[in-house]
C-alpha cells in the first residue's frame, strides 16, 4: 500500500477492512511536518512571499482521513492546505514550487499558498475564503449522488467556518438531500487569534449538525487511527445512501495563524499540553525505533531534494500567452 | 418557423441542452413547478427529479454546490430567482468559479451557467428590479450574456450551457411574454457577438435586454427628424463585441448608450471606452437611470427608466454638437 492518503493503487474494497499500515500513515504526517517546518524557515527567509498558514500539529486529520478514501473520492480544503494536499499524495517538489512562485508548481504559481488545486489526487482545490471549501465539497458530494458513481466527498474546515453561511446553508442543503459528505471541521480551537469559545454560541460545534439531521462525532484529531476510523465510519455511510457526518477533530495548531502571528494570545500551558499530544511522537511510539529512525531519514532525504528541485526550477514568463477562460482551440 | 414567447425559447434552449447532454442539471427554487416566472414548468417530468432539483432558498448552498458539481463533471444551470440575489452568491462567482481556470493552471474550467431575472419597470421595488450587470463586469473569467430577443434568449442559453467557462446569464422581466420566431435546434450565438438590429449613417446606439426596444422606438422617432440611427444589440456584456461597436461608431461618429442601471459603473462605460479606443474621439451619450435605487410608486419608476424620448435627445444634442 501507497504511503500516499488516497492513493491511487488502492483497490476499492471498504477501509474498515483494511488494516492501518503504521509506518506510511506515520511517513505521510512526518513528511507535512518537515515540508512545513521547511516552508516556515523559507518565510522567514522571505524566500517565500506574502503569507502563509502552516499545519504543524493538526498532520493526523489530514493523514487519517485521507487514508480513508477510495479512487474517484475528492477533497477540498482550507488556506491552511498544505497538509491535506500532502496527505492526498501531492508532489512536495510541486507544492514548494507552487509556494515559490515557481513555473513548475502544482499551479504554476498562479495559486500560490491558499489556492492549491491538484485535481490528478483528487484535491479539487484549497480555498482562501473561509467556509469556500464547504460550498464546493457539497457540490462534489451533489455530483457523486446525481451521477450515481459511488464516490463520497470531504470538505475540510476549521472551527471559524461554523459561523459561515457557508457552513449553515451547506450543511441544511445537504442533510435535507443527504449527500455523500464527510464535513472534517478541523478544531484547532482558534479561529485565526480569537479563541473558538469567544466568537461561538453555545461554544460546541457537533449540535449545529444535529440542527440539520446530519450524523456528529467527536474524535481526537490528533490520534491518526481514530481520525481514520472515524472516517471510513462516515465514508461508509456516505456510499451506503445514509447522508453527510460531521466528525469534529479536536487538535492544535503549534504555530500562530499566519506569517504575521506569533500565537502570543495561547496561554502558555495550553500550548505546552497540546505539544505533550502531538501526533507525531504518538504514533512513533508504536513503531519499532529502527522503523522511526528509517522513515525519518528517508523523508527528510525526500524533502530536502524536493526543496532543492523547485528552488532550481524557473520562475514562470510573464509574456506566455494566458486566458482566464477556456476556449475551444 | 414557430413563434415562441422568450420565456418559451429559455424553456426550449434548456430542454434541447438537456436532451443532448445529460451532464446538464438544473438548480433553483421553485424551479419543480416552474418558477416564479414560470420559465421551467414540465421539464421534471420530461428529466426527472436528478436533473431539475428544487432546491432550499439558501442561494449560496446551491450555487455553491454548483461550482462544485461542475468541478466533478456536471453542468448545472442555476437559477438565481432575482438578479438582486446575485449579490448572495458572488463569493462563489467571483472568488472560485470565475478564477479556477486560470488559479488551477489550466487544470478544469467550470462549465457553471448561473440564470437571473433582472429589470425593472414591473413595480417590484429597488430589491427586485436591478440590472446587476455592474456587480459583474470586471470580473476575468466571467462571462456576462443579455438577451433581447426570443430567439436570442433560445440560442445564446444554448451557447452559455455549451461554454466552458461561468456565464451568468441575465433574463429581462419584461421580456419574458415578447414573442418572435425562434428556430427548432438551431445553432448556438457565440458568446461575445452583438447583433446590428437596424442600419443607419446618422448615430449609433447600443443596447442589451429590454433597452435594445427603447433603442428602437428611438431610432423611430430620430427618422422622423431626418436622422439615421444604426441599432446594435449589445447581446454580450462580457466579453463586450467592440468590433461590431467600433465598426459602427467609426460609420456614423456619434455614439448613445442605452443602460438599464445606474449611471457609473456599467456596462455603457465600456461600451465607450471600447468605441473611443478603436475609433478615436467620438461624441458620445450615456442614458442610464439616476444615481438612484429604483423607486416603487408607478411614476417614479418610469421617471428613473430610460425611455425613448431620452434616448432620441441625446441622439440629437451629438447632431447638433
Amino acid at each position: 500500500m501507497s504511503e500516499r492518503g488516497a492513493a491511487p493503487t488502492q483497490t476499492p474494497s471498504s477501509t474498515r477492512s483494511k488494516p492501518a499500515d503504521l509506518e506510511s500513515l506515520y511517513a505521510a504526517m512526518l513528511r507535512i511536518r518537515m515540508f512545513e517546518d521547511a516552508v516556515h524557515l523559507l518565510f522567514l527567509r522571505n524566500e517565500i512571499e506574502g503569507t502563509t498558514h502552516l499545519c504543524q500539529g493538526q498532520e493526523a486529520v489530514n493523514v487519517g482521513v485521507s487514508n480513508a478514501l477510495e479512487p474517484g473520492d475528492t477533497v477540498t480544503a482550507t488556506y491552511r492546505g498544505h497538509g491535506a494536499c500532502l496527505a492526498m499524495g501531492a508532489d512536495p517538489e510541486r507544492l514548494f514550487a507552487e509556494l515559490l512562485g515557481r513555473e513548475t508548481g502544482l499551479n504554476g504559481g498562479r495559486g500560490g499558498s491558499m489556492n492549491v488545486v491538484d485535481l490528478e489526487r483528487g484535491v479539487l482545490g484549497c480555498f482562501g475564503i473561509v467556509g469556500g471549501s464547504i460550498g464546493a465539497g457539497t457540490g462534489a458530494a451533489l455530483a457523486a449522488q446525481l451521477r450515481g458513481d459511488g464516490t463520497a466527498a470531504v470538505a475540510f474546515f476549521g472551527d471559524g467556518a461554523v459561523n459561515q453561511a457557508y457552513f449553515h446553508e451547506c450543511l441544511n442543503f445537504a442533510g435535507v438531500r443527504r449527500l455523500p459528505i464527510l464535513y472534517a471541521c478541523e478544531n484547532n480551537l482558534y479561529g485565526e487569534w480569537t479563541p473558538m469559545g469567544k466568537v461561538t454560541a453555545g461554544g460546541r460545534i457537533l449540535p449545529r449538525a444535529e440542527a440539520y439531521a446530519i450524523h456528529a462525532v467527536q474524535v481526537d484529531g490528533n490520534d491518526v487511527l481514530a481520525v481514520r476510523e472515524a472516517a471510513a465510519e462516515a465514508l461508509a455511510r456516505a456510499r451506503a445512501g445514509d447522508g453527510p457526518t460531521l466528525v469534529e477533530f479536536l487538535t492544535y495548531r503549534h504555530k500562530g495563524h499566519s506569517r504575521v502571528d506569533p500565537g502570543k494570545y495561547r496561554p502558555k500551558e495550553e500550548v505546552e499540553a497540546w505539544l505533550q499530544r502531538d501526533p507525531l511522537p504518538r504514533l512513533a511510539e508504536r513503531l519499532e525505533p529502527e522503523a522511526v529512525k528509517r522513515i525519518g531519514d528517508r523523508v527528510e532525504r525526500e524533502i530536502e531534494t524536493a526543496l532543492d528541485a523547485a528552488r532550481a526550477a524557473a520562475f514562470p514568463d510573464p509574456n506566455q500567452p494566458a486566458s482566464a477562460t477556456k476556449e475551444p482551440r | 418557423m414557430r413563434e415562441l414567447s422568450y420565456r418559451e425559447a429559455i424553456r426550449d434552449g434548456l430542454a434541447e441542452e438537456m436532451e443532448r447532454d445529460s451532464s446538464v442539471v438544473l438548480l433553483g427554487e421553485d424551479i419543480e413547478p416552474g418558477g416564479v416566472f414560470n420559465v421551467t414548468p414540465g421539464l421534471v417530468d420530461r428529466f426527472g427529479p436528478n436533473r431539475v432539483i428544487d432546491t432550499p432558498i439558501s442561494e449560496l448552498a446551491f450555487t455553491s454546490a454548483a461550482f462544485g458539481a461542475a468541478l466533478k463533471g456536471l453542468r448545472p444551470v442555476v437559477e438565481i430567482m432575482f438578479g438582486d440575489f446575485l449579490g448572495l452568491v458572488v463569493d462563489t462567482l467571483v472568488n472560485q468559479a470565475s478564477k479556477y481556470w486560470y488559479l488551477s493552471n489550466e487544470q478544469a474550467s467550470v462549465p457553471l451557467v448561473v440564470r437571473s431575472t433582472i429589470g425593472a419597470g414591473a413595480r417590484f421595488g429597488a430589491c427586485h428590479s436591478q440590472t446587476p450587470t455592474g456587480w459583474f463586469l470586471g470580473e476575468p473569467g466571467l462571462k456576462l450574456v443579455a438577451p433581447a430577443t426570443p430567439a436570442d434568449a433560445k440560442a445564446l442559453i444554448k451557447a452559455a450551457i455549451r461554454d466552458e467557462n461561468p456565464v451568468l446569464f441575465f433574463e429581462h422581466k419584461l421580456l419574458y411574454g415578447r414573442k418572435g420566431e425562434v428556430p427548432e435546434n438551431g445553432a448556438p450565438v457565440p458568446i461575445g457577438s452583438a447583433a446590428v438590429r437596424r442600419r443607419g449613417t446618422d448615430v449609433t446606439i447600443c443596447a442589451a435586454l429590454a433597452a435594445v426596444e427603447t433603442a428602437l422606438e428611438a431610432a423611430e422617432e430620430l427618422a422622423g427628424d431626418g436622422l439615421d440611427a444604426d441599432v446594435v444589440d449589445l447581446r454580450s456584456l462580457h466579453p463586450l463585441d467592440a468590433d461590431t461597436i467600433a465598426e459602427s461608431a467609426a460609420r456614423t461618429g456619434r455614439l448613445v448608450v442605452v443602460e438599464e442601471g445606474p449611471p457609473s459603473g456599467g456596462y455603457a462605460a465600456e461600451v465607450v471606452a471600447a468605441a473611443v479606443e478603436r475609433v478615436g474621439p467620438l461624441a458620445a451619450r450615456r442614458v442610464t437611470m439616476p444615481d438612484l435605487p429604483i423607486p416603487f410608486s408607478a411614476p417614479l419608476e418610469d421617471w428613473a427608466l430610460p425611455d425613448a424620448g431620452a434616448v432620441a435627445r441625446a441622439a440629437r444634442e451629438l447632431a447638433r454638437a
